[in-house]
């Protein structure tokens, strides 16, 4: 699955960075275990070095009304989808991959922000914070193990 | 209409309304099943122990879940490794996997989406709506064909797929109804097309940050019983900003982890209320007892499928082709038809094809395409109408009443209305003498009387056509071979010849029952079953016309037997009557359900005359709960022509016939039976007061002989064949 954006538009709008920044694109993927379950949902979103909501990267899942069951992102955002125009797809089926490819802001690498991925899938359990990476550019391509749902995570520049 | 709206969903729309039942009914047996096998928790527990308990034994516990069937299920982490269980909420310990059921996940999305994502979903959608039409449609013809929503239940006449095709309808449609419209709700609810989304639930500022409570002595928790759970999460163990959150029937809101306090609620709205109800009506999650009544109903769906599926074979190109079918413009006779099933158009392509062999220009159309306006040119106008249900018009006929009501004046060329229908229905041609009634009122000249043909009857059709035929002046061949069902070869088994000393030679046929393969079972078509007093239609070689004879016997005597007698130059009656065992015959079974005998106890008056004994020995001989049987039997000499006289005294021995009076038109006294019948004038006249019915089999003129004596033995007690006609109560097989 490749996705490929202009500007993660909500990050950009959600991060005020003083500077004009340069962006990139970068490439997430997430692959999923063979956890035997209908697709699941899940919302890839950053903190800061405080822990605070700083903005949603893309959401696989297209029914709002699931959205609760992405528990950190739905309890941060409370499940507002104006945060995630333009940067949603179809959810994930077991076993298969995500990737997207964003242009995000050099600025968002090495300034203390994490990115998370909540994962749910029908029936089973919600997954918050199934991978929690630190945004570094020495951390590109190195693999990060999920927690439930996700086999593993890296992101490459 | 009606029946197209039925007809077409239900052909196009079979596959995938079968897949939806099929799965449907197998996913009905999951909620029992997890009711059965939930382990069972106290009804005072409370949220608060239930996640007390987990959390000892497994300290990791991040969500609580209970299923709609009880069962609870667990998730924690055990260092890095995701586990999950199914817990037993006395002890809070693992009992068995968490892991869901393979193949209710499977059933689940073949049922939801065929798995073809959204586009399966609106395929299964589209079959829910067509199931939802197929069932309000269906209502409708029930109730139509049987009369009135009152009669919903009245028993059912006909070949065996419809009657199957309606008996088990007519119960499954309540569950299939409410199957598809909860699905349409469920589907527009996926979709997002309904206003019940759940309430947006805000993460509020104000966490207290103090250390975390344990779970057991949370207030909150305590409070909410652990049967209204349905789910709860627990806060990341190193957040100390991070909450409980607690779902449950009624709403959803955050826990304060130090605190033990609500910090938001918000309860369901009302549409989501309705959207949970819809999904337990319509999974059975929360409501197995009702799951399994929808899986049986659905069940069903395959046998209404496959019936229906026969009906419309069985009534496909029932419609004829007509050859030559003049433009209306230049027809100088236009044939109207009012059918329902199709039979009409039968015997309106035989009358058109009689009509265009005399010379005549001939035009014929559905009744529904009536236009008085364009009917200037035709010399002569024929409506065949049948009749549906309680004097309904027929479907071709749709709206020409209206339409007639409507004309300022009625087109210039006479009119002849000719009804079909079964004089077993109430509404015996019903819809046709609406026809000619409101005709007559518009002051429509009138060609011929109207006249009725009851099941088809090739005497009524051939009494009409002779009929036009003297009116036009034209000699009119109408051979008119009836929607027939195929025909079988019987095998003559023995014979008896009565009366060739009187000048009456009558032979008892006993043919063998031939065997009926499963799909002539089905249809209703062939000899699988049958009663006295149902009709053997037999094709005499050299003809398409069938002849028809009462049954003497039913199936389960094992024979087929009838009674006929040599009519001068008879063409059917002279090859029959020179059969000898072995020889063989080609009949079908056509049903009667107007001259059977019905349950009950009431005693019963039968009267016959000549071979019209056939069906009345049938009556008696299949009498083993010795009913109160009357016999008047009408011959011409008891000892020539004395029909199964061999039998009567048994019979009478038996006790399946109660006292037997015969009249002989030859002899010393010479008397025809409704002589016989004012006899006994009194005991007659008795025993219809308490009830009797009355059969009649024989000729026309006897027929109408005894109902006037009948008549007048009746007319002291302010009774008349009429009346009994109408209480169902006299029945007449006339020849």
């Amino acid at each position: 699955m490749m996705k490929s954006l202009l500007a993660a538009l909500a990050l950009t709008t959600a991060l005020s960075l003083p500077t004009a920044a340069m962006a990139r694109p970068v490439t997430l993927s997430a692959k999923l275990k063979d956890y035997g379950g209908n697709n699941a949902y899940l919302a890839l979103y950053v903190t800061d070095k405080n822990n605070n909501y700083a903005g949603t990267l893309w959401l696989a899942g297209s029914r709002t009304r699931y959205f609760e069951h992405l528990a950190g992102w739905y309890n941060a955002t409370g499940g507002d989808t104006s945060q995630i125009n333009g940067i949603t797809g179809a959810s994930v089926g077991s076993g298969r991959t995500l990737e997207v490819t964003l242009d995000l802001k050099d600025a968002l690498f090495d300034q203390g922000y994490t990115l998370h991925i909540d994962a749910a899938a029908e029936n089973m359990r919600d997954s918050p914070n199934d991978v929690v990476a630190p945004l570094t550019a020495a951390g590109a391509g190195t693999p990060v193990k999920g927690r439930r749902y996700i086999s593993s995570f890296h992101y490459s520049m | 209409m009606i029946r197209l709206l039925h007809r077409w969903p239900g052909l196009l729309a079979l596959l995938p309304v079968l897949m939806l039942a099929l799965s449907g009914a197998a996913l009905s047996v999951f909620p029992a099943a997890g009711r059965l096998t939930a382990p069972p928790a106290a009804s005072s527990l409370s949220v608060a122990d239930l996640a007390g308990r987990i959390a000892a034994h497994y300290p990791g516990v991040e969500q609580i879940k209970r299923a709609p069937s009880g069962r609870i299920t667990a998730y924690w982490f055990n260092g890095d490794v995701a586990e999950a269980a199914t817990i037993d909420p006395s002890t809070g310990e693992a009992v068995a996997s968490a892991d869901p059921n393979q193949a209710q996940r499977w059933l689940t999305n073949f049922h939801r989406s065929l798995f073809l994502g959204d586009g399966g979903r609106i395929v299964m959608a589209a079959g829910a709506l067509a199931m939802l039409a197929l069932s309000v449609s269906g209502l409708l013809l029930v109730a139509r064909r049987a009369g009135g929503w009152r009669r919903w239940f009245a028993p059912l006449k006909g070949p065996l797929a419809g009657r199957l095709h309606v008996e088990i309808a007519r119960i499954a449609v309540a569950g299939l109804m409410l199957s598809s419209v909860t699905a349409l709700y469920m589907t527009a609810s996926t979709f997002g097309l309904l206003p019940d989304q759940p309430a947006a639930l805000v993460m509020p500022a104000d966490v207290s940050g103090k250390p975390p409570m344990s779970v057991a002595t949370i207030g909150a928790l305590k409070a909410t019983p652990a049967a209204g759970l349905r789910e709860l999460s627990f806060p990341a163990a190193d957040d100390p900003a991070d909450v409980f959150t607690l779902r449950t029937g009624t709403g959803a809101g955050y826990i304060d982890q130090g605190t033990g306090a609500m910090l938001v609620w918000r309860g369901l709205t009302g549409w989501e209320r309705v959207s949970e109800t819809v999904y337990m009506l319509h999974t059975g999650q929360g409501a197995p007892v009702l799951g399994l009544i929808l899986g049986l109903m659905a069940l069903g769906v395959p046998l209404i499928g496959a019936t229906g599926t026969l009906i419309w074979l069985a009534g496909r190109g029932s419609r004829p082709h007509l050859e030559g079918n003049a433009p209306l413009a230049r027809a100088s006779t236009v044939i109207f038809v009012g059918s329902e099933g199709g039979s009409t158009w039968g015997f309106a392509a035989s009358l058109h094809k009689a009509l265009r062999g005399a010379g005549l220009e001939v035009h014929a159309a559905p009744l529904a395409s009536f236009d008085a306006g364009t009917l200037t040119h035709a010399h002569r106008v024929l409506i065949l109408a049948a009749t549906y249900g309680n004097g309904d018009e027929p479907a071709s006929a749709k709206g020409f009443l209206a339409k007639l009501a409507a004309v300022q004046a009625p087109p210039a060329a006479p009119l002849a209305v000719l009804g079909f229908g079964d004089s077993s229905f109430p509404a015996f041609c019903g819809y046709a003498r609406r026809v000619a009634e409101l005709a007559a009122a518009k002051g429509w000249t009138e060609l011929l009387d109207m006249a009725m043909v009851d099941r088809q009857s090739p005497q009524d059709l051939a009494r009409w056509g002779s009929g036009l035929s003297t009116r036009l002046g034209l000699p009119l061949n109408i051979e008119h071979q009836p929607v027939l069902p195929a025909a079988t070869a019987l095998t003559l088994v023995s014979r008896r010849d009565y009366g060739a000393d009187v000048q009456a030679p009558s032979a008892i046929l006993r043919f063998a029952v031939p065997k009926s393969p499963l799909w002539r079972r089905l249809t209703g078509k062939g000899f699988a079953r049958f009663e006295a007093g149902d009709l053997m239609g037999v094709i005499p070689r050299g003809s398409v016309v069938p002849r028809f004879y009462s049954l003497a016997s039913a199936s389960g005597d094992g024979f087929i037997e009838i009674v006929v007698r040599r009519q001068p130059g008879g063409l059917c009656s002279g090859q029959l009557t020179i059969m000898e065992p072995g020889d063989t015959v080609s009949a079908f079974l056509r049903p009667n359900p107007a001259f059977r005998l019905g349950g009950g106890k009431e005693p019963v008056i039968l009267v016959g005359a000549g071979s019209g004994i056939g069906p009345l020995a049938g009556f008696i001989r299949a009498n083993a709960r010795h009913r109160a049987m009357h016999l008047f039997f009408g011959m011409r000499h008891a000892a020539s022509d004395f029909l199964y006289g061999e039998e009567m005294a048994e019979w009478h021995a038996q006790g399946r016939l109660t006292s037997l009076i015969t009249a002989a038109s030859r002899g010393r006294r010479p008397h025809y039976v409704q002589d016989a019948l004012r006899a006994e004038a009194q005991e007659v006249v008795r025993l219809i007061r308490g009830g009797a019915r009355i059969m009649v089999c024989g000729g026309r003129e006897m027929a109408a002989g005894v109902s006037e004596a009948l008549a007048h033995m009746l007319a002291p007690a302010g009774l008349t064949p009429a009346m009994l006609r109408a209480e169902g109560r006299y029945a007449e097989d006339v020849y």
